[in-house]
């Protein structure tokens, strides 16, 4: 192996470790509020992708569709809960967020997908479209959960990830697509070419991990997360609503997912099924990072990256297999040296 | 102890359904498959449900299970009734094998570990040659016995039922004995499993290699069904799903497997053949539909559908009481030894910067009540935990009659005779107090889970539960017997943790704030109780803040105050003695 090879697969390294990076961190995010193993994260990446590139090539998705479905839904759980204290300000308002919004913007994807919108039309569109179906999401699968154990959401998760995924064939069928790219040019740095998606990717990433880092450090909103993910109950007797947390939790994960798909489906064809295995490497990484430490993530995601890189080269046809195996070791570890804490579970 | 009629009737029941005129051989089919599937759930019940261990792994014990009977079976034609105890040795040594790194892990690392196992696993079928890569390995023999082959869906059927009923049988009779208790208690944590002797990690080890096997067992009928084996459903999906089954049924409950296999196999079925006729056309309908249909359940649900069902059913509060005139070995007790119970000498614990016990010193001498005393967070549990060998003391030493047991585990400091109660009850509240209680003489009994299963384990069995009927009826507890801990009030659990701890027959009871929740007279009535056993010759070492309790209990009186004694003496002496008075009241005018 040369110089140039290994730069260039550090490099490649490096802008998919970015992507696991941010999926891990959302991961992390929604498991710490939430005690939900975000598997559906796959599919907000895909969805958010898909719906992108069928904007760019003009054609209509169908998740702008359902995500007012799923409002609708949201909608009916609104009701269903509140029957006994039904009251004017809370219908209206559970209209607005569920029924109107999802409405508008299905609207506005009719018009714009009919002319080919330009990129940042496409781009501020499918995030919408994404966040909102998982602001949905939660309302309507793991809302009535957040009871229950970690098994039970996991399992609810592992659900929702297959009606997606089903969702995503109906919607945007069989075929891969790619999108244009966010940012087009490049330029050469001694034998590397930086391409401005990969800019884009490495820009985006540090921007995000900064404003989550912002976000929980300085905000209201973020502390009241963060005090949630450390003790619902406590948070609760304080006055934070829990259930706002959780949305705020899965709204960021939804965004964070969807805006990852927009980076990668310029570089790679993604096809309805290929979230599952994005979502699962930045898993990997959430997994090294404790699933609840936001830089140890983000570092693991770059490792994560870079050994999936080096083992495409080296044994392409074991990659996934050494990604997955590399956990091993590392859980060992990770649960031999953390304290003998006693887990007080359900 | 469960009636067993109910399991007859299903037995006959299912024996009975392939006679019944006009059975659709295709219903023969999805039951066989429901069979093969509530084998593998059986073992997630007993592994998730009841030990609290998520493995999302089972699909790759199955894969050795069939492929070890492909393999022999076809290359060296050995005949499938010996393959069947191969495939479960292979199944069972490498859960042994993976068990080791993985039942180590902790919380949610277990289940990501498992996946990431089965995953592994599922390209390692893929590629191996001598497993036939991804075609697999076909032209499998069918099982027969005598001349007669089981070609049939409706043939082998019978086999599987017989395995699958059989199977939980013995799972059932592995719940309710000395092996089940201890792997019951093992999803409320270690703690306090672990001071009664449990050893929790070979607990673990053993669930693990019980699921493999009855997975194995599931993959050696499989192939043995399908006459093939490919890779396909050993992978990631397939161990998800087996998961699904087992929650959706009900993940605590062996019947729950079964249901849960029922459901979910009949469902996709349903799905997969009646909803194109509905929606035509389009590709993945079922798997949306199953999706959310999953979600659905579980907000119904939420703890499985068999425990839903069974709330239906009139209570039934059996339960025989133990024949309390059996007896077990009791410990000897040399009145020639030391009378010098337990020596704490200069311990000292550290968690980090933070001195919780600062070379504190005192013994408890034989017959003899000993009140440990201080405000909160003066170090009275941190040296409980010291002296229980859940934590290592930083330097010092603790000695038992003279022998030193300073990084003993608690499994060790139990068998010396020293049992505990918990500041914070530990008790297991699905189970009843009398299960619960049986806990403490865990030790006491030496039957192992193969004796369990097969039930060989009963006179052993007995004498368990007639000690611990004994001592609830000492704590006075008796009406509570066969009610479930978690149903008691606090003050009445914080009793059912002392019954457990004098199940162990101690020479020294340590107590954490017993009477915190007592009321009264239930109080006094635990003053006569603790003043009976110092007359029978036991010690006890207690924490309490109740002073009324204590001063008008306690023999000695050791107090402590931010990790340093600061006073040892009667009860007379220490209420007079100035610096007490201070720790507990700030500084004296």
């Amino acid at each position: 192996m040369n110089t140039t090879i290994m730069l260039f697969l550090v490099q490649d390294g490096i802008t998919n470790g970015a992507i696991y990076a941010l999926l891990g961190l959302a991961l992390v995010l929604v498991f710490a509020v939430t005690r939900v193993i975000l598997i559906p994260q796959g599919e907000f990446v895909t969805y958010g992708a898909l719906t992108y590139a069928s904007l760019a090539a003009g054609q209509m998705p169908g998740t702008a569709k359902l995500a007012l479905a799923l409002g609708i839904g949201a909608f009916a759980f609104d009701l269903f809960v509140a029957r006994k204290a039904l009251h004017g300000r809370l219908i209206l308002r559970s209209i607005l967020t569920n029924i109107a919004l999802p409405a508008i913007v299905l609207a506005l994807t009719v018009y714009f997908a009919a002319q080919k919108p330009p990129v940042a039309v496409s781009i501020a569109l499918s995030l919408v479209i994404v966040a909102m179906i998982g602001l949905y999401l939660y309302r309507i699968a793991f809302q009535p959960l957040a009871h229950t154990s970690v098994l039970v959401l996991l399992i609810a998760s592992v659900g929702v990830h297959l009606a997606l995924q089903g969702l995503g064939l109906l919607f945007f069928g069989a075929e891969g697509q790619r999108g244009p790219a966010v940012l087009s040019g490049a330029f050469t740095a001694g034998a590397l070419r930086f391409t401005g998606q990969s800019l884009t990717v490495y820009g985006i990433t540090i921007a995000f991990i900064v404003g989550l880092w912002l976000f929980f450090g300085l905000t209201l909103y973020g502390k009241a997360l963060r005090a949630t993910a450390v003790n619902r109950l406590g948070a609760r007797l304080v006055g934070i609503r829990t259930t706002l947390s959780g949305q705020i939790a899965f709204l960021l994960a939804s965004v964070i997912g969807a805006l990852s798909g927009i980076m990668i489906v310029p570089i790679t064809t993604l096809y309805y099924d290929s979230g599952f295995l994005i979502g699962l490497k930045g898993f990997v990484a959430a997994i090294i990072g404790g699933l609840v430490s936001y830089p140890l993530t983000a570092v693991a995601a770059l490792v994560v990256g870079l050994v999936e890189a080096f083992s495409s080269f080296y044994a392409s046809n074991y990659k996934e297999v050494i990604v997955f195996m590399l956990l091993i070791p590392v859980l060992l570890l990770r649960s031999l040296a953390a304290p003998a804490v006693e887990e007080e579970k359900d | 102890m469960q009636s067993r009629l109910p399991i007859i009737v299903f037995a006959l029941v299912m024996a009975a359904i392939p006679f019944v005129p006009g059975m659709p051989p295709f219903w023969i089919v999805l039951l066989d498959n429901i069979g093969l599937a509530a084998l593998v759930a059986m073992g997630l019940v007993l592994l998730t449900g009841v030990g609290g261990l998520t493995s999302f792994g089972q699909a790759a014990f199955v894969g050795f299970g069939a492929y070890t009977t492909a393999v022999l079976s076809t290359a060296y034609g050995l005949s499938p009734w010996l393959t069947l105890p191969l495939s479960l040795v292979v199944s069972g040594s490498l859960a042994v094998l993976l068990g080791l790194i993985t039942v180590r892990l902790s919380g949610h690392y277990l289940p990501l570990g498992t996946l990431a196992w089965g995953l592994g696993l599922f390209y390692l079928f893929s590629k191996l040659e001598f497993l036939g890569r991804n075609d697999g390995i076909s032209a499998i023999p069918p099982l027969s016995v005598g001349s007669f082959k089981m070609l049939s869906p409706g043939s082998i059927y019978y086999a599987i039922w017989v395995a699958v009923i059989l199977s939980a049988l013995l799972t059932m009779n592995l719940l309710d004995s000395r092996t089940g208790r201890a792997i019951r208690a093992l999803r409320r944590g270690h703690v306090a499993a672990e001071a009664f002797g449990v050893h929790t990690p070979r607990a673990k080890l053993l669930v693990f290699i019980h699921a493999a096997v009855l997975a194995g067992l599931s993959g050696w009928l499989y192939a043995h069904l399908q006459r093939a084996v490919n890779p396909t459903p050993f992978g990631a999906q397939a161990g998800i799903e087996y998961l699904f089954i087992a929650v959706v049924g009900g993940a605590g409950y062996v019947w729950g497997g079964v249901l849960g296999a029922a459901i979910v196999v009949v469902l996709k079925e349903v799905l997969q053949s009646y909803l194109p006729l509905i929606l035509p056309g389009s590709g993945q309908v079922e798997t949306i539909v199953f999706g959310i249909m999953l979600v659905a359940l579980l907000q119904l649900a939420p703890g499985g559908l068999w425990p839903w069902l069974m709330s239906f059913l009139p209570e039934r509060t059996s339960g025989k009481k133990p024949d309390t005139s059996l007896k077990l070995e009791q410990r000897t007790r040399s009145p020639g030894q030391s009378s010098i119970l337990l020596q704490v000498d200069k311990a000292r614990k550290q968690f980090g910067g933070v001195v919780a016990v600062n070379n504190v010193s005192f013994d408890v001498q034989a017959r003899e009540i000993v009140a440990l005393i201080g405000p909160n967070g003066a170090g009275k549990s941190t040296t409980f935990n010291l002296i229980t060998g859940v934590l290592s003391a930083s330097s010092g030493s603790i000695s038992v009659l003279g022998s030193k047991v300073d990084r003993a585990p608690p499994q060790e400091i139990v068998k010396l005779g020293i049992s505990r109660t918990f500041q914070h009850v530990k008790l297991v509240p699905d189970m009843t107090v009398l299960e619960n209680v049986a806990i403490g003489a865990h030790l006491r009994g030496h039957s192992g889970p193969i004796a369990s299963m097969l039930r060989l384990d009963r006179a052993d069995e007995a004498k368990l539960l007639a000690e611990a009927a004994r001592q609830i009826e000492r704590v006075g507890l008796a009406d509570q017997m066969h009610q479930l801990a978690g149903s008691l009030s606090l003050g009445q659990q914080r009793i059912v943790e002392i019954a457990r701890a004098l199940c162990v027959d101690p020479m020294l009871l340590l107590l954490d704030e017993p009477a915190a929740g007592l009321r009264h007279m239930e109080k006094q009535q635990l003053a006569t109780l603790l003043r009976e056993l110092r007359d029978g010759g036991m010690s006890v070492l207690l924490v309490e803040h109740d002073m009324g309790f204590v001063m008008n209990l306690a023999d000695r009186i050791v107090v402590l105050d931010f990790g340093t004694k600061i006073a040892e003496g009667t009860p007379a002496t220490i209420k007079t003695n100035p610096e007490v008075i201070k720790a507990y009241l700030g500084v004296a005018a």
